[in-house]
């Protein structure tokens, strides 16, 4: 089967609507995350919905429904035990991350339900799912990016400072339980694509590889949305034309793409960086002794190569340890 | 001690109020109101409750007994929050997530923002101005991380003064702040205060600031022990106010060696109530 007739196949193109729209909704909700430094909620919150899949299965049920209502509910409640208690917000992911995963493990073993079934929303299988699966992952995926593009102020705002966001009259902890449950919508939505187990890649992996690059908290959005799309669909794509040869899983395939990403963008982030502290201008201010420097058989210039750097109303020439400032004939050391 | 124009309605004002950490007392029975206009510096030792003082001001803080009023209205009822400005003691300027200069001073434009809709132009412009007063609108594309202590603070109070206030809350803004960056606060606040702003300040000293001062109340152990004229940063660590300031020496103090927050052994009211709450 040649490459254009396995993507005019229709579980095909519903996998792909999938991976596109997790890989926006995940990163969007995931940026507040990593902004509040719950980058792990996701996991804690897809370890939930481990059980909620399982009673789905059980009773015959939509897992995915099951799945959402679960999930909320436990979002809900690590918010009430980081808010409530003096628990610190891992320990509260904690928690609920062993209680989850063992209660679906233990409610889809009651049934002599096959690990199977469980595996597809614990590892995801996109080329499964069914076209009522994408209706429901279209709606929950626009309404995910719906609330958290249009009140990214006022999400924005609580995940920075929550004191000053609560004298400003917002109401925090409505916000901060809207990011919990949007967080588990979002993780029901990427579960049949990442599966529950990798989710939270998909949430905080783009965002950690944006950041790299982004000095603003709307690239940083922005950009993570658009890595969260390339991986996504990128994984699918690579995971389609891979399985000619072997058998490769969507799933760890997007995951891996991500992580790729990351690994591409960490040393650009450090060397930009390292540039744009090495080209900050020098304070101003006088030089307190006229040192002036040995012997200097180079002449400085615009195009001599080394860097230069503004200080006051002259350049400083940066290398080896030197500030050269031209002086008349020779140069000063600053 | 009040102001003399007891006609008006203070901007804000505490009675009776008393604040419990975790059972134990840190406020106790404060009676403080600020007058429209006045410059008030809260001052006092480190644990003395003056940061607390500020913080069950704007709600912050649930208060055990008493109440607050910002402008006559009982603080919970009080839902006019675009009239308040915060300045949070710092470190909280930079989050888990870049964001820039601009983002962090638009936050505090949500007073004035409804849900769902863009930045209008009285936003922008207003945004603009913070970051103009401040000294730092050639900045504003930085992230917030970036700066140095003292230019973070002053981010936090550009943000306040986007959203047009006019009671100012600041705690601690001069804290572990070099003093160029302590001057263009005092050319910042000297500003708002030539507006008619009504700011009330924590600090620990005063510094440049000291010029602005109306009135200051020194806490210690939870009580106002002086609320007048200003005073030099040095008097408020006078051995009257029973200052247990760490800077002066005492070679011959009898008195008992005090930690911060902990109650007085010998205030009877502490041991069988505290315990309750």
């Amino acid at each position: 089967m040649s490459p254009a007739e396995l993507f005019a196949l229709p579980f095909m193109q519903r996998a792909l609507i999938a991976a596109l729209l997790t890989g926006l909704a995940a990163p969007a909700i995931g940026t507040f995350l990593v902004q509040r430094r719950l980058a792990l909620m996701g996991d804690g919150i897809g370890h939930v919905a481990v059980t909620g899949v399982a009673i789905g299965l059980v009773t015959n049920t939509s897992p995915t429904w099951a799945a959402v209502v679960v999930a909320i509910l436990g979002a809900v409640l690590i918010e009430v035990i980081r808010e409530r208690g003096q628990t610190n917000g891992d320990v509260a992911l904690a928690l609920l991350f062993y209680g989850g995963l063992a209660g679906g493990i233990l409610v889809s073993g009651i049934d002599g339900q096959s690990a199977s079934s469980l595996n597809r929303y614990l590892f995801g299988s996109l080329t499964t799912i069914s076209a009522d699966d994408v209706i429901v992952t279209m709606v929950l995926a626009i309404a995910v990016v719906g609330l958290s593009v249009g009140l990214a102020p006022q999400l924005f705002a609580v995940a920075q400072d929550q004191e000053f966001a609560r004298v400003a009259g917002l109401q925090v902890r409505f916000y901060n339980v809207l990011v919990a449950m949007l967080a588990a919508v979002s993780v029901t939505v990427a579960m049949r694509t990442v599966g529950l187990l990798l989710v939270s890649a998909l949430m905080v992996v783009p965002v950690a590889t944006a950041q790299q690059l982004t000095r603003s908290f709307r690239t940083t959005i922005g950009a993570a949305m658009v890595l969260g799309v390339f991986a996504s669909v990128g994984g699918l794509v690579v995971a389609t034309f891979a399985s000619y040869q072997a058998t490769v899983a969507p799933g760890p395939t997007i995951v891996l793409l991500a992580l790729a990403c990351y690994v591409v963008a960490w040393p650009i982030g450090i060397w930009s960086r390292r540039r744009a502290r090495l080209r900050e201008p020098f304070p101003d201010g006088t030089v307190p002794l006229h040192e002036a420097c040995d012997e200097h058989p180079h002449a400085h210039g615009p195009d001599c190569g080394h860097l230069a750097v503004p200080h006051d109303d002259h350049v400083d020439y940066v290398h080896d340890g030197h500030r050269h400032a031209e002086h008349g004939a020779h140069y000063d050391e600053h | 001690m009040t102001t003399d124009d007891t006609t008006r309605t203070p901007a804000v004002a505490i009675s009776n109020g008393s604040v419990a950490l975790g059972g134990r007392p840190v406020l106790r029975r404060i009676d403080l109101g600020v007058a429209p206009g006045e410059f008030v510096a809260l001052m006092g030792a480190n644990g003395s409750g003056k940061s607390t003082l500020v913080r069950a001001l704007v709600g912050l803080r649930p208060l055990a007994a008493g109440e607050v009023r910002m402008f006559g209205t009982p603080l919970d009822d009080f839902d006019d929050w675009c009239r308040i400005g915060y300045v949070p003691q710092r470190a909280t300027a930079a989050a888990g997530v870049p964001a820039s200069v601009w983002e962090v001073v638009a936050a505090g434009r949500l007073t004035r923002r409804r849900l769902l809709r863009p930045l209008s132009r009285a936003d922008r412009a207003a945004i603009h101005d913070a970051l103009e007063i401040v000294g730092l609108a050639d900045r504003r594309r930085e992230a917030v991380s970036n700066l140095s202590g003292g230019q973070q603070q002053r981010v936090l109070i550009a943000r306040a003064l986007a959203g047009e206030p006019e009671l100012f809350f600041l705690d601690e803004p001069t804290a572990g702040v070099d003093l160029p960056n302590q001057q263009v606060l005092a050319e910042t606040l000297a500003q708002l205060k030539s507006r008619g702003a009504t700011i009330v300040l924590v600090a620990h000293e005063l510094g440049p600031l000291a010029p602005l001062v109306d009135r200051a109340v020194v806490l210690r152990d939870g009580r106002i022990v002086y609320d007048g004229a200003a005073l030099a940063d040095h008097e408020v660590h006078q051995p009257w106010f029973a200052e247990p300031h760490t800077h002066h020496h005492h070679p011959h103090d009898s008195a008992p060696k005090q930690t911060d927050h902990v109650p007085h052994v010998g205030s009877p009211v502490d041991r069988p109530r505290g315990e309750g709450r």
